[in-house]
């Protein structure tokens, strides 16, 4: 199933925030083909990894999606390497429609002089992404008036619109209902089927019904990996989690802070 | 509708067009066109404001500089006219009559050097500062406060070389424009029609800009920077294309306020006249096509009334229509046109859901 040269590969990634070590030698893998997910108490580094990963956050290390090595570029430059992400909060650009925000999105591949010119009709992308993301009802209204869910997929298909190949998603079912969660792990199995997908989760229901594989991260360093059933054998999984018996079994502090 | 929709603010700049090119010239008297024309000048300089801090969100407090760079260059041009091919400026006889002419005055002499310097002058500095700026992600407070200082810093370095550039009392008598006798009606009218109509290509390149995949980009970029970076685009080209072309337009603007006013002085370029640039374009409603036009026009026309006749009394009504302006309507007069649309639009179609969002969801 995993084709190696479309992989994400991540190894030794130590990131430093002064004295403090937010991520410590972090290695992971991730295949098309697999959800894969980054969970790990409040603090463990997990947004701080998709941070170094995009260039948001300066890491040492090496992370790779295929024979490219990310780290060190510019964010924009990742981008265009194929690699896409989305916020904790849905950063949509609320006063342009959604259609507009899925525009824009296609646009890097577009030539700057082209840019000059008003749209007229919508790209295929578009439409596609309208219609896996189920949101060609509301394509017309401003992004700003749509549900928190709806930001969400709305972040997602603009990922798909640009075409990015790694989809690197934090926390995007944060603050959604069961319905909306149900349909996002659906949506995220369709589209990573030729896309590598990684999410950062607190949700461990979430986590429980939609992961392919798992990596648990602890105060900045890998504490376990394998898959759901795997990690929740892990007796320091469990130590960690909650701390006693139980451990996984209930949802950890959805919607709290993690470490920009 | 929709299709009329679009059409609207096209429609608006027509009947604009008309307004300023047909009817203004059969109606007003010449001293009154003369001051239409300077507040034109200005309005093409708020324009470009318009679409760096309305749309791209940039606050250009110095756009002084680039409107002094096209007021100088065309007002060295036409001091050199009007001094006669080989001569001295007047101001500089007055000095030293030996003293040869500053090296940079001499390719003014040339009327292709002082067009394409009108343009590209700003362009190269805009471009230079705007790199350096918005590639260190300097914004906000920081980007405003450093190009007011530009604006003073340009204002005192010309008031200082008054052998030079004229200091204090700037460049004035000007006899001829690219041939043309200025002090003739005619002329002063062609002059005139001139700016008007530059006004008018400058807000249709705002308005196409606007409506382009360019204009949106510009205000995902005002909006959520980030946002933009992590979909592949530099937000600092993005930013830097709107404020070379703000830059562009005062440059133009600045050149021909020259002819038409007579003089051009350092205090036409420094913080103060930057800031007023920006008073006009708050007032009017820096996000929409025509609001920082009128509203320039507007603080222009105030400026030489009221500031003429009661100097003293301006500058508070001036700062009072400010503080109302920014308590009550922050995105300026012309939001009150786009309310009272919705009221319009609530009132007419009453059994639907109150709003057009609602309206849309239910469809």
């Amino acid at each position: 199933m995993s084709v190696p040269d479309a992989s994400l590969v991540v190894s030794d990634l130590h990131v430093q925030f002064g004295a403090f070590v937010a991520v410590h030698d972090v290695s992971f893998d991730a295949h098309p083909g697999e959800v894969r997910f980054l969970i790990g108490p409040n603090g463990a580094g997990k947004t701080t990894c998709i941070d170094a990963i995009t260039g948001l956050s300066k890491g040492t290390g090496t992370a790779r999606f295929g024979d490219k090595e990310l780290l060190g570029s510019p964010a924009q430059k990742i981008v265009r390497l194929g690699v896409g992400r989305t916020f904790q909060t849905a950063s949509v650009f609320a006063q342009l429609s959604v259609l507009q925000n899925l525009d824009i999105a296609a646009g890097l591949r577009r030539s700057p002089v082209s840019l000059l010119r008003a749209r007229r009709g919508v790209d295929a992308s578009v439409e596609r992404a309208l219609e896996e993301t189920g949101l060609g009802t509301v394509r017309d209204l401003p992004a700003g008036m749509l549900s928190h869910g709806q930001k969400q997929w709305l972040e997602i298909g603009m990922l798909l619109v640009q075409d990015a190949k790694v989809l690197l998603l934090d926390e995007p079912v944060a603050g959604m209902s069961q319905d909306e969660r149900t349909a996002t792990g659906e949506l995220l199995g369709r589209v990573a089927a030729n896309r590598v997908v990684v999410v950062v989760e607190h949700d461990m229901d979430f986590m429980r019904s939609f992961a392919t594989r798992v990596t648990v991260l602890h105060q900045g360093r890998v504490l376990s990996e394998g898959s759901v059933a795997e990690i929740q054998a892990d007796p320091r999984v469990q130590e960690v989690y909650l701390g006693t018996a139980g451990a996984l079994s209930g949802a950890l502090a959805p919607g709290a802070e993690e470490v920009d | 509708m929709t299709k009329f929709t679009t059409r609207l603010p096209l429609i608006g700049i027509g009947v604009f067009a008309v307004l300023l090119l047909v009817v203004a010239p059969a109606v007003l008297s010449e001293h009154w066109i003369s001051n239409l024309g300077k507040y034109c000048c200005l309005a093409i300089a708020a324009v470009g404001i318009g679409l760096a801090w309305g749309r791209g969100g940039m606050l250009v407090m110095g756009q002084g500089v680039f409107f002094g760079l096209g007021a100088y260059a065309m007002a060295m041009h036409l001091t050199l006219e009007t001094a006669g091919p080989g001569a001295l400026p007047g101001f500089m006889i007055l000095y030293d009559p030996l003293a040869p002419l500053p090296a940079f005055w001499e390719p003014f002499r040339s009327e292709v050097f002082t067009l394409v310097a009108i343009v590209l002058l700003p362009v190269i500095v805009s471009a230079i500062l705007g790199y350096a700026l918005f590639k260190r992600r300097v914004k906000g407070a920081y980007f405003a406060i450093l190009t007011q200082a530009l604006a003073v810093a340009l204002a005192v370095l010309i008031s200082s070389t008054i052998r030079e550039t004229g200091g204090d009392t700037g460049l004035s008598n000007f006899k001829y424009f690219f041939g043309y006798v200025l002090n003739d009606e005619a002329n002063k009218l062609m002059v005139y029609l001139i700016a008007a109509a530059l006004l008018v290509v400058c807000l249709l390149a705002v308005w196409q800009f606007n409506r382009s995949r360019f204009g949106e980009l510009l205000v995902a970029t005002r909006d959520a920077e980030e946002r933009v970076r992590f979909l592949g685009y530099d937000p600092a080209n993005i930013k830097l294309f709107a404020f070379v072309v703000a830059a562009v337009m005062a440059s133009i603007g600045g050149a021909m306020f020259v002819p038409i006013v007579g003089i051009i002085t350092p205090q036409e370029i420094g913080a103060s006249a930057s800031i007023l640039m920006i008073a006009g374009v708050a007032l009017g409603g820096r996000a929409s096509l025509f609001g920082p036009a009128l509203g320039a026009m507007a603080i222009g026309w105030g400026q030489s009334s009221l500031g003429s006749s009661w100097p003293e009394g301006w500058i508070y009504i001036l700062g009072l229509i400010f503080i109302f302006v920014i308590l009550f309507l922050p995105m300026g007069l012309s939001s009150l046109f786009d309310r009272a649309k919705g009221l319009i639009r609530r009132s007419s179609d009453e059994p639907g859901p109150a709003t057009p969002e609602l309206r849309e969801v239910v469809k």
